[in-house]
């Protein structure tokens, strides 16, 4: 959806005359306008429904939702690709050694920092944040302390989509936006979360390092094994760790 | 309450009898969905939409000017490819069984090719695949009622190695980057072997196998560019061909090595200025913009581009050329059944070993036990024409069927192994 939207927001922006910098405007705005969107409308009008119930039943809900947008974008953008390469040229190249890279991919490493550390931050050192993190640790113990729960669940779960609808936002430019787009993201993603410790943000970020590292050494020395090689680095992972690298201290459950 | 069954089941009678009487039912067969529908099937389908119209109203030229097939109209069912050979195996029991097609023209996909085919074989149904890669269908297998109406894909790479080598192209290393599947690995082998042949001191380097729909290829440019060759070869086709050169465009790899690409007319109009020039390619027959100037592919072009404002590239080529060869075969088949419509045997005999024009040349079904065809295919080379805002192909050079196929009898792979023995270049 991010990946879309971007796409229509960075060629209305273009057929308006804007410099090429607004193009960064446009993939901001293009998550912004999907979150808005879409969060509110998913959350209240359907997970709403399904919370407190078991939660394999809210990932079968949740994919099958991813089941039913994939749909949608389609009927809104058709099956014709769409590029949307314009900010992908706006940082130049850099050159190191024998490789050239574009200066695109190295701002993507920066806002991904700049996203774990923000999204880290808010969460630990913010009220708002603490207020979240208790909801999510018991959310009968937090509205009892008087936390408006559907508010937080709300805010909560449009936060998660601005940074997703971002994510795709900020990939369209590399590539050919079109149809099935999101599948392989969902693998990869799964694997790098499992790695890290479901709910943990360090564990995030260093499960999507040992995920890269272990696909990038794997095609540059063994190209065979490079899906392998995801896979190995999860097992690995979850034969010391089974709960994943990083995982929040839990109460007991009696 | 029996009465009223058999009641129903009289009036079904009736239905059915009358509808097959009046119509060819055909089942077409392509990606309406998912990865492969924007570059293959969706373009295949409205190649097809628009033929059988021509068809329909006798507006095709001659030879292929009678009313549907031999004064029947064509009724076509399409269905989405998309869910695996499990479904497409379903999928094509329902449209014989179900549906009572007369005939299923479809397939992209090299695994549901080989899914379905046994099935079609079994029901003793008329099956045309219209585009899938792989040799193996009639190498391996033989069949009664399964067709093949254009090259497998020897013929995409055998004609590359032939092009490097009549336009002087030097170079000693290869790197390779093709999908982790059927169609990329027999690419890659039957270049591998033909470049081989032609180029005997050519060195392989790095061998990559990215799954397909992989999308970002960050890392497979990376060490394209560690290890550069004087060539780089790749059967990418679809998203991930357009998601490849958008990513590798801006980090030069298309200046440092020279690119060929087995298969890649699909993506130029919707590249446009991103693709870079000099690029050398083939598009798996001598199709779009490498077609051979005719009074047929004038027409077919027209009626293509005033329907979807684009020009016609592989995969809607290839579906009418199918669906040329089929219409002579019913109508042939029709002519020797008195006029009623055929059996799929009698279809079967009368698309067994024939030929027909198409709009990308001849098309000869002499491989395979007269099961599979063989066609004549071009290469060329990109260059963007600012002027008309469009990629254009230069140095063209086309390549007969005879230089390009290996002769009935021998698999492709060891035909190129044994250096084209039997090969008629001109």
């Amino acid at each position: 959806m991010g990946a879309y939207a971007a796409a229509s927001f960075v060629a209305w922006f273009a057929s308006w005359g804007l410099a090429p910098g607004f193009s960064l405007v446009a993939l901001l705005l293009a998550s912004v306008a999907v979150a808005a969107l879409l969060a509110p409308l998913v959350e209240r009008g359907l997970l709403r429904v399904f919370y407190g119930r078991d939660e394999v039943l809210l990932v079968l809900v949740t994919y099958a939702l991813f089941l039913i947008l994939e749909d949608a974008t389609k009927l809104i953008w058709g099956t014709n690709p769409y590029f949307v390469s314009a900010p992908y040229s706006l940082f130049g190249n850099v050159q190191v050694g024998a490789q050239s890279y574009v200066g695109y991919d190295f701002v993507l490493v920066a806002v991904a920092v700049v996203c774990g550390v923000g999204v880290w931050w808010g969460l630990n050192r913010t009220r708002t944040g603490k207020v979240v993190l208790a909801v999510i640790h018991s959310a009968e113990v937090a509205s009892s302390m008087g936390v408006n729960i559907s508010r937080v669940y709300t805010f909560a779960f449009m936060f998660g989509i601005f940074l997703a609808a971002l994510g795709g936002a900020l990939t369209a430019p590399m590539i050919s936006v079109s149809p099935g787009v999101s599948v392989s993201v969902v693998i990869v993603s799964f694997a790098v979360v499992i790695i890290g410790g479901l709910g943990s943000i360090e564990g995030a970020a260093i499960g999507a390092l040992i995920v890269g590292l272990a696909r990038a050494l794997a095609v540059h020395t063994w190209p065979p094994a490079e899906l392998f090689s995801i896979y190995l680095a999860m097992a690995i992972v979850l034969v010391f760790r089974p709960e994943g690298l990083f995982l929040r201290v839990k109460a007991r459950r009696i | 309450m029996k009465l009223k069954i058999t009641a129903i089941a009289a009036a079904l009678a009736v239905c059915g009898s009358a509808s097959a009487q009046e119509t060819f039912k055909l089942g077409i067969v392509s990606f309406l969905s998912g990865q492969a529908a924007e570059s293959f099937g969706i373009p295949a389908v409205n190649g097809a939409k628009v033929v059988l119209e021509a068809f329909n109203t006798g507006k095709a030229p001659a030879p292929y000017n009678k009313v549907g097939f031999g004064g029947v109209k064509i009724e076509a069912i399409y269905v989405d490819e998309n869910g695996g050979a499990t479904k497409q195996v379903q999928e094509l029991r329902n449209l014989y069984d179900r549906d009572k097609v007369d005939a299923v023209v479809g397939y992209v996909g090299s695994g549901d090719c080989l899914a379905v085919a046994p099935v079609a074989e079994e029901m003793k149904k008329f099956l045309i695949l219209y585009d899938c890669g792989t040799p193996r269908i009639f190498e391996d297998g033989k069949y009664a009622y399964v067709f093949r109406t254009a090259s497998h894909a020897a013929m995409d790479n055998v004609a590359l190695a032939r092009y490097l080598k009549a336009r002087g192209v030097k170079f000693t290393t290869i790197n390779y980057i093709n999908q982790d599947y059927a169609w990329g690995h027999d690419s890659r082998n039957d270049f591998k072997a033909a470049a081989a042949q032609l180029f005997p001191g050519s060195k392989n380097q790095a061998d990559l196998l990215p799954k397909f729909g992989a999308g970002q290829y960050g890392t497979e440019i990376s060490a394209l560019l560690a290890q550069p060759a004087d060539l780089t070869h790749s059967s990418l086709w679809g998203g991930d061909l357009q998601a490849f050169i958008l990513q590798a465009g801006p980090r030069d790899l298309f200046k440092r090595t020279q690119v060929v690409l087995s298969a890649a007319d699909h993506v130029l109009p919707g590249l446009g200025d991103k693709m870079p020039d000099g690029v050398i390619l083939g598009a798996r027959g001598a199709y779009g913009q490498m077609a051979p100037k005719s009074a047929l592919n004038d027409w077919w072009w027209k009626i293509y581009e005033d329907a979807y404002k684009t020009y016609p590239v592989q995969a809607p080529y290839r579906m009418v050329q199918s669906l040329l060869g089929l219409k002579l075969a019913v109508e042939k088949a029709m002519a020797a059944n008195g006029g009623k419509k055929p059996t799929p045997e009698q279809l079967a005999a009368a698309l067994t070993n024939s030929t027909w024009e198409s709009p990308a040349g001849p098309i000869r079904m002499n491989l395979g036990d007269g099961h599979q065809a063989t066609q004549d295919t071009a290469i060329g080379r990109t260059k963007y024409d600012a002027a008309k805002k469009m990629v254009t192909l230069v140095d063209i050079q086309r390549f007969p069927a005879d230089c390009v196929n290996p002769p009935p009898g021998i698999k492709g792979e060891d035909w190129i192994k044994g250096g084209f023995a039997g090969a008629k270049c001109p």
